[in-house]
């Protein structure tokens, strides 16, 4: 099998597995439209960036990441870390962020010292216990730094995994979002069992 | 078939912007027979390139006009200092605002066009009355749904105007937030139906039907189901080959000769180059702040306030539509970011009681439409943690299983509600940037917490484990931009007649969102081509005379 037929192959399955409950007369009518719009899903799912920073120093990113996986934690399912978050910021400041990078450069500072002095014993924030990092961010809530890192942070854990977050979809898949290119009804729990379109006989003459 | 035209060459007519109003005009003059260009500042994006990423919609502003390149300011108030922020948004690229448009397409009600002869005057606006009635502009509905595609269900609707004619496609599929806002509805006694669509139930004259990806709102549609003239007008356009668009083509003055008609549009390429385009007949339909702001740079020793601004009304006026919003949250998964935005509406308060004491309107929908990232950072509600494990818990738990009940709403025109060139700020072509003052007149906040309250009434008519209204704020940001170059019969209060001509320079017309006399509910688009199938008829009449 060609390297390009196995592909093709792919993408139907994927196609396939996207279309929950599609009827073979819909797929039919549909097939053109939907190959358009999974061609470009592949596309996106082919474009994942290595991991690799560009823009941040490590130590930079060692206390953002540090910080985005206090606001997204892992536990029982994974949080900002394991979606690679940190390299969705880098590539932001690389890309459509670049006008933050100035931010960074004032707010990670501002970061450190307030971990020193409600810590001295944690020389980064990096370096602090969890709890400690929740009292310094719980401390500069309402700074530009924090913010800052909150937005990214959540950008980077919901983004297409095309932007260097969202590994795996984990962020997708704590949600609930399904990226999947075309859908049939029924969409959701509450449109399940509508028999259609049967508005009740009104009193007042209005139907 | 491709035509490109000289710009030295004098067509019939230059059309500044290809979006809801442009992309039709083009279509029929060019039908209709006449040599057209239209100049469009943004790109043609092949739909192939229209992509599900929310950080190039939100962040890269993909399909909308670059504050960065456009900047603009905002004041509430003439006495106030002007802030530098985007104020208006709009669609900047071949298809404009219809390419990422939600695609809502109500038609506007009798009531909308006579409103003030019903309600008497309104202090503090120069409300009135349109010229035309909806009798007058009902054929063009009809023309509108037609041609370009638009899904739903005919009298399903006891306070929907008159139709000559039903839908083309059947409506869009109910979702959980339609079935929901459904059954809240009628336990109430009020009548919500099929919201009608600018989006293909089925395929339609050579375009797919809707694959229900979700991406409507904010995005492009890549299978072309989403009537954007983009995929139902222009394409016709240009295989009449006799029309040309002319992409990257910023227009930054209609020119005027000695006897004060217009001879064409100057405007920058893309590499920052002046042309000139020369015309017979010069149309501008780039909406209701670009249209205002190309006349007001338009001014000379003849027409030195602007052109066409004799009545000093250029660019006032502005409508915005006030809304409000009700979130709801379920038991179980809507998953209602899939499909169409919108698929129950209802208009049982399209005209509010006026002995409330304000006037105004409007029409709730059930819908959800919101992107992961949009959703995360936008719609926390009092009492959820904004980080930590209370955070995620509430993302996990909240996002699937949302709906909202949006609340669209009138708007009053106050004359100080405006477009103007701001006096300091360049954009990125040495230009006078937009300046928008906006400041919502009371009885617009009124309705939209009237309706919100309404909103509130039918979710505690649903299964919904919790209930949250934010809190109903002035707009300093408007999508809907309307009003600003007001049709009429008196050129002393109107700039534009019941036929589009400027009452001032009498080969230039004006066709867009600038046109309307009032708000209408909150849906425009679908009046804004009705108005352009309407002006095209009137153009293409009056140069067949030799009238233009």
């Amino acid at each position: 099998m060609n390297a390009n037929l196995g592909n093709d192959l792919n993408r139907r399955r994927f196609l396939l597995a996207g279309l929950r409950g599609a009827g073979g007369a819909w797929v039919s009518l549909h097939w053109p439209a939907i190959v358009a719009a999974a061609q470009h899903a592949a596309h996106a799912r082919e474009a994942v960036p290595p991991a690799k920073l560009e823009v941040l120093s490590a130590e930079q990113a060692a206390e953002i990441e540090a910080a985005a996986s206090r606001i997204i934690p892992s536990d029982e399912t994974p949080g900002a870390r394991e979606a690679g978050v940190i390299y969705f910021i880098d590539r932001a400041l690389a890309t459509f962020a670049a006008d933050s990078r100035d931010d960074y450069e004032k707010g990670l500072p501002v970061l450190q010292a307030k971990t020193r002095e409600m810590f001295p014993e944690a020389p980064k924030f990096s370096q602090a216990t969890p709890e400690q990092q929740d009292a310094v961010l719980k401390a500069l809530e309402e700074q530009p730094i924090f913010d800052l890192i909150r937005t990214h942070t959540v950008m980077g854990f919901l983004a297409d995994p095309a932007r260097g977050g969202n590994r795996g979809e984990v962020g997708w898949k704590l949600i609930g979002y399904d990226d999947s290119p075309a859908f049939t009804p029924p969409f959701g729990y509450y449109d399940r069992d509508y028999p259609g379109w049967q508005p009740p006989e009104k009193e007042d003459g209005k139907k | 078939m491709q035509v490109t035209y000289k710009p030295s060459e004098e067509v019939d007519f230059v059309i500044v912007g290809s979006g809801a109003a442009g992309g039709v005009l083009a279509k029929e003059l060019s039908t209709a027979g006449f040599k057209v260009v239209v100049l469009e500042q943004g790109r043609w994006i092949p739909p192939s390139d229209f992509g599900h990423d929310e950080i190039a919609q939100s962040q890269e502003h993909s399909l909308i006009n670059s504050f960065h390149r456009q900047p603009q300011t905002f004041r509430k108030t003439p006495q106030d200092k002007t802030e530098k922020q985007l104020s208006a948004i709009y669609g900047c690229c071949v298809g404009g605002g219809t390419v990422h448009f939600t695609a809502n397409f109500w038609r506007f009600h009798e009531i909308d066009f006579v409103e003030r002869s019903r309600r008497g005057p309104m202090a503090g606006t120069a409300f009135a009355d349109w010229p035309i009635t909806y009798a007058d502009l009902e054929p063009y509905y009809t023309r509108v749904e037609w041609e370009v595609g638009v899904s739903g269900l005919a009298g399903a609707s006891p306070f929907d105007p008159y139709r000559s004619k039903p839908y083309p496609l059947p409506p869009m599929p109910v979702k959980s937030s339609g079935v929901i806002f459904e059954r809240a509805a009628w336990k109430l006694g009020w009548h919500p139906f099929p919201s009608p669509m600018a989006i293909l139930s089925q395929p339609y004259r050579g375009r797919a039907g809707c694959v229900h990806c979700g991406r409507c709102a904010g995005f492009g549609c890549e299978v072309g189901a989403k009537s954007s003239t983009l995929a139902s007008v222009i394409p016709v356009a240009q295989q009449t080959g006799r029309c040309e668009i002319r992409t990257q083509s910023y227009a930054f003055r209609v020119k005027t000769n000695r006897h004060g008609r217009a001879t064409g549009v100057a405007y920058f390429d893309d590499r920052g180059r002046r042309h000139f385009q020369k015309a017979r007949a010069v149309i501008v339909s780039a909406n209701g702040a670009e249209t205002p702001r190309l006349l007001l740079l338009s001014s000379s020793g003849r027409f030195p306030q602007g052109l066409a601004n004799s009545s000093g009304l250029v660019g006032k006026h502005l409508m915005t539509n006030a809304h409000a919003m009700v979130l709801a949250a379920f038991e179980q998964p809507l998953n209602d970011y899939t499909s169409a935005a919108v698929s129950r509406v209802l208009h049982d308060f399209y005209e509010i009681d006026p002995k409330l004491g304000f006037c105004g309107g409007g029409g709730l929908d059930a819908r959800f439409g919101q992107t992961p990232i949009s959703f995360a950072l936008g719609l926390t509600p009092p009492g959820v943690p904004r980080w930590g494990k209370g955070f995620k818990n509430w993302l996990a738990e909240t996002y699937a299983r949302s709906m909202y009940v949006m609340c669209h709403a009138t708007s009053l025109p106050v004359e100080d509600n405006s477009f103007s060139l701001d006096p300091d700020l360049k954009d990125a072509w040495g230009l006078p940037a937009l300046r928008m003052t906006h400041k919502d007149h009371p009885d617009d906040l009124k309705t939209a917490k009237y309706l919100q309250d309404r909103a509130l009434e039918l979710l505690a008519q649903s299964p919904a484990t919790k209930v949250w209204a934010p809190p109903i704020r002035e707009a300093t940001r408007a999508v809907h931009l309307l009003g600003t170059c007001r049709m009429g019969n008196e050129p002393k209060t109107s700039v534009i007649n019941a036929d589009h001509r400027t009452h001032d320079v009498p080969n230039l017309f004006l066709c867009d969102g600038s046109s309307f006399v009032t708000s209408g509910r909150g849906q425009p688009t679908m009046t804004i081509q009705a108005l352009a199938f309407r002006a095209a008829d009137r153009i293409a009449t009056a140069a067949r005379r030799g009238e233009v």
